[in-house]
């Protein structure tokens, strides 16, 4: 009672303060944020902060398509957001509200001015890569000291994935990402929109479809630092809090993750603010929060996944900045790929293909 | 005049929850994809007046239905829920009844407890009962863990990701749906019944399915369409149980709708699911009606 009662009293004075309790709500990542920073926003702002998250950028998208998502902030990847753009779901910035867009990173931001020209819709948050998480003690015990964790034969070549299925391989359930990793396996430009190039990535994963235990976005994390799975197709960041919560909980699993040499795909995670935002001034305090340089490196040192803020560099701590897991070395961001939205007919190719892949039939 | 409002209530309520939702359903299933918000056109503008009808009704067409028989995934999708359905269906009633009939022989001071058990579980959310499940029957789970310990396997059972984790799913969910209704038919049965057909030289397992079961069979039907209904059309059992390879209806619809951003076929499988149920049901209680009016 009595603190409920200092809450009332807190609140009316933070009521008073700003006239009218204002609030913020974020549509973000599972596992993509230190949450302490949402506890600094509010105290920073007085602005009570409602965060929610999502594990697929389709379910983003249907929100943002279907309007009246309620939501301030978004944070859809650069091929979704390009077309959402067109669609008409969200406003442009007010940069002259944005004063910390002096701290973002030119290598970033002219690499997603390709989604969004100019960057007037939207902020990077994070960018990291498609690849591969291993557990590596069991593919070594399974494949030989000199298995190829640092390739896509790893999971594409039938014969290793007959011998890790017992142990468990997940794939990112993600058609957008996984048709494009096996056109470039076989050498195809993973950004084809031609119908029968895609279509040859169908052989490619039905040769080792038996093997692959499920196609899934979010579980891998979990299922690969428990040592439930040996292999998971899934994204830099998420592997890479695998590997630090497998180190945490001490049970002999140790998870390493590579953007294979081949290849990789690079996206780009961004903050833009729906069309339709009940607080779009209150986003805006959000987004120049977030581009604060030490709030940024907070999140990436906690959540392991590259941002597009130089400024924030300075934080970083040494086994972020200096993992080239996280931040490639020059060389190695020439190697990744980025991919365009596919057009609707296109997508339906995709989405179909997907779906005969993951029944099997 | 308070006849008719008594019966309006119902038929409001039908309208309001059933026939408008499903008229939206109709019109988006006759439009056309777009990249817009929301997804599709041609959008009915009633500013534009009479005008403004006109051209919504002669842009509508039936296209998306006829693109749903150029791919046979969806007969495929349909089939398999049904197949699933049904199984599942039959699976609930085999545990169900004897539940339901041991519920009702039972001393009568010991019945609210056993009936409170049974909805116990409804006080826990849905979605941690499936994700406990999860933990259950995974490969590092509480079930091949102990099978593993007593010496029954040697290697982890594969049931998680597969229909049969399905199957358990929906069984153990909807199980109560199929108890209730058997449990309150059976609890009305009169047991001097059961005595006159013993007495009149029935064994007691004749007088079971002569007696008994006829007398259940309405509490049986309310709880095979109390199951059968909703797992046809399940979504979320089949994504967190089920493998990559359980393909069912609910599944297919959510690709349409988020993958494909196609809301207008994704709005005629749901106008197809939809008539699939319905007019077997409709069929079904035309039946039974000539049937009581046979024997009236």
């Amino acid at each position: 009672m009595k603190t409920s009662l200092l809450t009332f009293t807190a609140g009316i004075a933070l009521a008073a303060a700003t006239a009218q309790a204002e609030e913020v709500r974020v549509y973000n990542w599972s596992d993509y944020i230190d949450e302490s920073l949402l506890e600094k926003f509010e105290q920073e702002t007085g602005i009570d902060l409602i965060y929610d998250v999502f594990d697929s950028n389709e379910v983003l998208e249907t929100k943002m398509l279907a309007g009246g998502s309620g939501y301030d902030v978004v944070v859809p990847t650069g091929t979704f957001l390009q077309r959402q753009i067109e669609a008409g779901s969200f406003q442009k910035l007010d940069k002259s509200k944005l004063p910390n867009l002096e701290n973002m990173w030119d290598v970033i931001s002219s690499r997603t001015d390709k989604y969004d020209p100019g960057n007037e819709y939207a902020i990077n948050y994070m960018w990291g890569t498609t690849g591969i998480g291993v557990n590596v003690p069991k593919i070594q015990e399974i494949l030989g000291e000199d298995a190829p964790i640092d390739s896509w034969d790893l999971v594409f070549k039938p014969e290793n994935m007959e011998k890790l299925a017992a142990c468990g391989v997940y794939f990112l359930d993600a058609p957008s990402e996984m048709i494009p990793a096996a056109l470039k396996y076989i050498g195809e430009d993973p950004d084809s929109h031609d119908p029968d190039v895609i279509a040859k990535a169908e052989p490619v994963y039905m040769a080792i479809r038996p093997y692959i235990s499920k196609f899934h976005s979010s579980e891998y994390i979990n299922a690969l630092a428990n040592g439930d799975i040996c292999v998971a197709v899934g994204w830099s960041g998420d592997i890479l809090q695998a590997r630090d919560r497998a180190a945490e909980a001490e049970n002999g699993v140790e998870v390493a993750y590579n953007a294979p040499k081949e290849g990789a795909q690079m996206w780009f995670d961004e903050m833009a603010i729906p069309v339709d935002a009940p607080n779009p001034d209150g986003a805006h305090v959000f987004l120049n929060f977030i581009m604060d340089p030490e709030n940024m490196a907070a999140a990436s040192n906690y959540v392991y996944y590259a941002n597009g803020n130089k400024a924030s560099q300075a934080f970083l701590a040494d086994d972020v900045i200096g993992d080239p897991a996280i931040y490639p070395s020059e060389e190695a961001l020439e190697n990744l790929f980025t991919t365009t939205p596919y057009e609707p007919k296109v997508q339906r190719v995709v989405t179909r293909l997907w779906t005969k892949i993951k029944s099997g039939s | 005049m308070r006849r008719f409002v008594l019966i309006a209530i119902p038929y409001l309520w039908l309208l309001a929850l059933f026939l408008v939702p499903f008229l939206i359903v109709l019109k988006i299933s006759l439009s056309d994809i777009a990249l817009s918000r929301p997804p599709y056109a041609p959008q009915l503008d009633l500013a534009a007046g009479w005008e403004g009808l006109k051209s919504f009704f002669s842009e509508l067409d039936f296209e998306n239905f006829t693109f749903l028989t150029t791919d046979d995934l969806y007969w495929k999708a349909y089939l398999s829920s049904l197949k699933i359905a049904a199984i599942s269906t039959a699976l609930t009633l085999c545990v169900g009844y004897p539940v339901a009939y041991a519920m009702a022989r039972a001393p009568e001071e010991w019945r609210p407890t056993l009936l409170m058990l049974v909805i116990l579980p409804f006080w826990t959310s849905f979605l941690i009962r499936v994700y406990s499940w999860m933990g259950i029957l995974s490969n590092e789970g509480v079930l091949n863990q102990v099978l593993l310990w007593l010496g029954i396997i040697d290697t982890p059972l594969q049931i998680m990701n597969t229909t049969t984790a399905v199957y358990i799913g929906v069984v153990y969910t909807y199980l109560p749906f199929m108890i209730l209704p058997i449990y309150s038919a059976l609890e009305k049965l009169d047991g001097s019944l059961l005595e006159a057909a013993e007495d009149l030289g029935c064994s007691r397992l004749e007088a079971f399915w002569l007696v008994t079961w006829p007398l259940s069979r309405n509490g049986i039907i309310a709880g095979c369409f109390l199951v059968f209904i909703p797992t046809l059309g399940e979504f979320v059992i089949p994504s967190l149980l089920g493998g990559s390879d359980t393909l069912m209806i609910g599944k297919v619809l959510w690709e349409e709708f988020f993958s494909n951003r196609d809301w207008p076929v994704a709005s005629a499988v749901a106008v197809v699911l939809l008539l699939i149920l319905i007019i077997p049901i409709i069929l079904f209680q035309r039946n039974e009606q000539k049937q009581r009016e046979a024997e009236g």
